[in-house]
C-alpha cells in the first residue's frame, strides 16, 4: 500500500501545477464567461444579477447577428470544401513524383507561414476593386490588362460577395497545409495495395476512388477539425482585410463580439456570443475527440 | 525503492530547472553594468547579449532612464529606436530585469521613464500622428514650462476615433489601474465609463477656472451628465461640413448646394459631366453613420434633431423617414468602391478632380492641406445652415489617479486660453472657448469660429457627444444595414427601438 502511494503521488504532484493552472485559466474562465452570459452585465460596471436567457433572446433577434451567423456558415463551408479540394488536388499532383517536387511543396506551403493579418492586408489591396472613375486596382486591373475585363467584380465591396471574397484569401493561405497533410497520407499508402488493385483489373480512377480516398479518411477528418475551428474563430483576417463590410456582408460573430463588448459595453451579450462560438466549436471537436479516443482504446 | 524514486525526482527537477533557466533567458547571473553605446548597437541586441533575450530591452531603457534622474551622465532614452553612440546606459542585473519585465506591459509605457521625486503625469490619448500629436506636444510644452519637475508620460494607443484605445482604457479602469488623465469625447460617451464609479466630477475646476463663462451655453449643456461635469473640453470639431472641389464647380457653373433640392440638381449636373457627384469611404464602419447624422440634422432642423437625442422627439417622427429617404437618394450618387475606402481614401477623388463633394468632419481640412490640395471649398452640409453639429475632445480625472494633483494641473492647462491656443491651430480644430485669437487660425477655421459663436450647437452621436455608447452602436448598426437594404420603414423602427433600449424614448 505504501509503495502504491509513493509511486502514484509523486507524478500526481508533478503534474498538479499545470492541472491547476489550466483548471483556473482555461476552464475557470470558460465557466466565468458562461456565467456572465446569463447576467445583466451590460454596462462597464459589473452587474452579476441573473437575467436568464435574455441575452441570448436579444442576440438571436438581432439582425446583425443573424447576418453574422449566415456569413459564418457560408465562410466555413466554402473554406472547408475549397481547402480540401485544392489541397487534395495539389497533393495528388505532387505525388506523381514530378521534378522539383521540393520546390513546389515549399511554394504551396509558404502562405501558411504568414499571419492572417499579413494575408488580410495583401488581399485587401488585391481585391480592392477600384472604380470606373479612378481606374481599376489589384485583381481587377489584372483582368483589364489581359483583356478579361468582363470578369471584374466589386469583390468584398459587393454585398452579394462579401464574405466569399474573404474566403478566397483564407483558402489561399490554408490549402497548402491541407496539401502537406494529404501528401503525408498518400506517401503512407503502401504501393502493394495499388498493385493489388491493378492486378484485380481496377482502373486508375477506380483505385483513386476505392482505394486511396477511403484510406485518407482519417486525414480528411483531421483537416476538417483543424480548418473548421479556424473558420469558426476567424477574426484577424476580417479586421485586416475588410472590417464588417457593407451592410455587414463581411461581418462574423467574433467581430460582433468585440464590438458589442468593448464599444457598446454589453459585456453579458459579448459573453453570450463567446459561449455560442464555444458550443459550435465543441460540436465540431467533440465527435473527433470521441473518435480518436476510441481508436486509441482499440490499439 | 523510495530512494530511487527520490533520485529520479531530483533528476527531473534539475531538468525542469535547467529548462526554466533557458526559457527565462538568463544564461549567467548577470550583474548590473554600465555600457557605452557603440555604432550599430540596438537596445534589442544589447538585451539579447546581456539579459539573454531581445524582448527584455524595456528593462534597459527603464533602468537607464531611472538612473538619469540622479546622474545626468547617463542617457535619457525618449524613444527606444533612437539611441546614439556615446550614450551611457545602465544594464540591470538579470534579476532586476526579470522583475521589471514581469511588471511591465506595452499598455504601461510610463514604467519606462523612471519615477521622479516630483511625480509623473500619465496622459492617455489616441493622438499618435500628424497634427493631433503636434497639438498634444504643444500642450505638453506649456505644461512642462509651468511644472518643469513633472515627468509627462505620453501614453497613446493608436486607432481612429479611439476604437482600440477605449477597450484598453476600460480594462485598466475596471482593474483599478487608471492613467492620471485620459481623452474622452465630450458628451454622453462618458456614460460608458460609469463616471460615478470611476471618475471624479470637475465642477470645482470649472468654477475656479471660470470655465462656465468662456464656453457657450449649448456646450455646457452637452457636457453635463447626472448634474456634473466630467471632463474639460480642449477643442471643437464640426461634423456637418460639405467639402467640394472649387474648379469642378466653377467649370460646371455650379454653386455649392444649400438645400436638398439644390443638392439633387447639382448632383445630376455633375453626374452628366462624368464626375462622381458625392464621394464616401465607408470601410471603417462609422463614416456612413457620420454622413447620416448630418443628413438628419439637415432634414429635421436643429430643434427636432436635438430632441431626438433627448427624448423630446420620437424617432417615429416623419422627419426621420424623410432623412432616410434623402440619404438613400444620396447613395445613388456615390462612388462604387466606397466600402473599400476610408474617408481619406475617398478624399483622393476630390484631390484628383474625379469626385466633387464629400461630407466629413473638419479634420478633413488638415488632411487636404497635408496633401498640398488647395482647390477645396466648404459649406454647411445640405439643409444645415445655421446648425453646428459639434464634437469635442476632453480630458477627465479618473478616481485613484496615481498623480492626482498633477492631473488637476493638466486639465486646468487644457481649459486655459493659452493651452487651447497652443493645441487647436496645430490639431486643425477650433477652441472650445469663445475668446481665442482668430489670427492664429487658417481661413476655414476662422469661418468655423464665427459659426461656433453664432450657430445653434447640436451634438454628434457618432463621435460620442449625443448619446450613450450602446445607443451609438445600435444607431451605427442600423445605418450600416440601411446602406444595403434601403428599407426606410424597417430602419426607422430599428432607430426608435435603439432609443427605447437606451432608456430615452418610451
Amino acid at each position: 500500500m505504501r509503495r502504491w502511494d509513493r509511486e502514484r503521488i509523486i507524478p500526481i504532484l508533478l503534474i498538479l501545477p499545470s492541472v491547476i493552472a489550466i483548471a483556473v485559466f482555461v476552464y475557470g474562465f470558460i465557466g466565468f464567461t458562461g456565467f456572465v452570459s446569463f447576467t445583466k452585465w451590460n454596462k462597464l460596471l459589473p452587474d452579476f444579477s441573473l437575467a436568464g436567457l435574455r441575452n441570448y433572446q436579444t442576440l438571436f433577434a438581432n439582425r446583425r447577428f443573424q447576418i453574422d451567423m449566415r456569413n459564418m456558415v457560408v465562410f466555413t463551408v466554402l473554406f472547408l470544401i475549397s481547402c480540401l479540394a485544392i489541397g487534395f488536388l495539389l497533393a495528388f499532383l505532387l505525388d506523381q513524383r514530378i521534378k522539383g517536387e521540393n520546390l513546389f511543396r515549399s511554394i504551396y506551403l509558404f502562405p501558411m507561414a504568414v499571419s492572417f493579418i499579413v494575408t488580410g492586408v495583401a488581399w485587401r489591396w488585391l481585391l480592392n476593386p477600384g472604380s470606373a472613375e479612378m481606374g481599376s486596382t489589384g485583381v481587377n486591373l489584372l483582368f483589364d490588362t489581359v483583356g478579361l475585363g468582363f470578369l471584374k467584380t466589386g469583390w468584398f465591396t459587393d454585398p452579394k460577395i462579401g464574405i466569399k471574397a474573404v474566403a478566397i484569401a483564407a483558402v489561399w493561405q490554408m490549402s497548402g497545409y491541407v496539401m502537406a497533410m494529404y501528401l503525408a497520407g498518400l506517401r503512407g499508402i503502401p504501393e502493394e495495395l495499388r498493385e493489388a488493385a491493378r492486378v484485380d483489373g481496377a482502373s486508375e480512377v477506380q483505385i483513386l476512388w476505392h482505394v486511396i480516398v477511403p484510406l485518407l479518411r482519417p486525414i480528411t477528418l483531421g483537416a476538417i477539425i483543424v480548418l473548421g475551428h479556424i473558420a469558426l474563430k476567424i477574426y484577424d483576417l476580417i479586421v485586416a482585410m475588410t472590417g464588417p463590410g457593407i451592410g455587414f456582408s463581411c461581418d462574423v460573430p467574433a467581430y460582433f463580439m468585440w464590438d458589442t463588448t468593448f464599444q457598446a459595453n454589453r459585456f453579458a451579450q459579448g459573453a453570450s456570443i463567446a459561449t455560442i462560438l464555444l458550443v459550435m466549436v465543441g460540436v465540431l471537436i467533440v465527435p473527433y475527440l470521441a473518435y480518436s479516443l476510441r481508436k486509441e482504446a482499440e490499439v | 525503492m523510495f530512494r530511487r524514486t527520490l533520485i529520479n525526482l531530483v533528476v527531473v527537477l534539475a531538468m525542469v530547472l535547467a529548462m526554466v533557466g533557458v526559457v527565462s533567458a538568463a544564461p549567467q547571473a548577470q550583474a548590473e553594468t554600465t555600457y557605452t553605446i557603440k555604432l550599430g548597437d540596438t537596445l534589442w541586441a544589447l538585451a539579447e547579449k546581456y539579459l539573454g533575450s531581445g524582448t527584455a530591452w524595456p528593462a534597459i531603457m527603464a533602468s537607464t532612464n531611472q538612473k538619469n534622474i540622479e546622474d545626468a551622465t547617463f542617457a535619457y532614452i525618449r524613444n527606444a529606436d533612437l539611441i546614439h553612440p556615446g550614450w551611457k546606459l545602465l544594464i540591470p542585473s538579470a534579476e532586476t530585469a526579470k522583475a521589471f519585465m514581469a511588471a511591465y506591459s506595452p499598455t504601461k509605457p510610463e514604467l519606462l521613464f523612471g519615477k521622479r521625486a516630483k511625480g509623473q503625469l500619465v496622459v492617455a490619448s489616441w493622438w499618435t500622428a500628424g497634427g493631433e500629436a503636434e497639438g498634444l506636444t504643444g500642450l505638453f510644452n506649456i505644461y512642462g514650462s509651468k511644472y518643469p519637475d513633472v515627468q509627462i508620460v505620453n501614453a497613446t494607443v493608436a486607432g481612429g476615433a479611439g476604437f482600440v484605445f477605449r477597450p484598453v482604457l476600460k480594462t485598466r479602469l475596471i482593474a483599478g489601474d487608471p492613467p492620471d488623465t485620459f481623452q474622452l469625447h465630450a458628451g454622453l460617451e462618458v456614460e460608458g465609463y460609469d463616471p460615478e464609479t470611476y471618475l471624479e466630477p470637475m465642477d470645482d475646476i470649472f468654477a475656479s477656472e471660470g470655465l462656465e463663462k468662456v464656453f457657450p451655453a449649448d456646450l455646457l449643456t452637452l457636457l453635463e451628465y447626472k448634474g456634473h461635469y466630467w471632463g474639460v473640453p480642449v477643442n471643437i470639431h464640426r461634423s456637418n461640413v460639405l467639402w467640394y472641389d472649387k474648379s469642378i464647380f466653377a467649370d460646371a457653373g455650379l454653386t455649392p448646394p444649400t438645400t436638398w433640392d439644390e443638392f439633387w440638381a447639382v448632383a445630376d449636373a455633375l453626374k452628366a459631366k462624368g464626375v462622381v457627384p458625392f464621394v464616401m469611404g465607408t470601410s471603417g464602419g462609422w463614416e456612413a453613420p457620420h454622413v447620416f447624422e448630418d443628413v438628419l440634422a439637415g432634414t429635421c432642423g436643429a430643434e427636432k434633431y436635438s430632441g431626438l437625442w433627448t427624448g423630446a422627439v420620437q424617432w417615429t417622427d416623419g422627419c426621420v423617414a424623410q432623412a432616410l429617404e434623402n440619404f438613400k437618394r444620396m447613395l445613388t450618387y456615390v462612388n462604387t468602391d466606397h466600402p473599400a475606402l476610408s474617408w481619406d481614401g475617398a478624399g483622393h477623388y476630390l484631390v484628383g478632380k474625379k469626385g466633387a463633394m464629400m461630407i466629413m468632419g473638419d479634420w478633413a481640412n488638415g488632411w487636404f492641406e497635408a496633401q498640398g490640395y488647395t482647390g477645396y471649398g466648404w459649406a454647411p452640409s445640405p439643409g444645415s445652415k445655421g446648425i453646428f453639429v459639434a464634437l469635442s475632445d476632453s480630458f477627465s480625472l479618473p478616481k485613484k489617479a496615481p498623480n492626482r494633483d498633477n492631473a488637476i494641473a493638466w486639465v486646468k492647462v487644457c481649459g486655459s486660453k493659452e493651452g487651447q491656443e497652443a493645441f487647436n491651430p496645430r490639431k486643425g480644430s477650433i477652441c472650445a472657448r469663445t475668446d481665442c485669437d482668430p489670427k492664429l487660425f487658417n481661413e476655414y477655421l476662422q469661418s468655423a469660429m464665427a459659426d461656433w459663436a453664432s450657430d445653434a450647437i447640436v451634438p454628434s452621436p457618432v463621435h460620442g457627444a449625443a448619446a450613450i455608447e450602446s445607443w451609438v452602436t445600435d444607431f451605427k448598426d442600423a445605418i450600416v444595414l440601411f446602406v444595403t437594404s434601403g428599407d426606410v420603414a424597417g430602419t426607422q423602427a430599428m432607430l426608435q427601438q435603439a432609443c427605447v433600449e437606451a432608456g430615452t424614448c418610451k
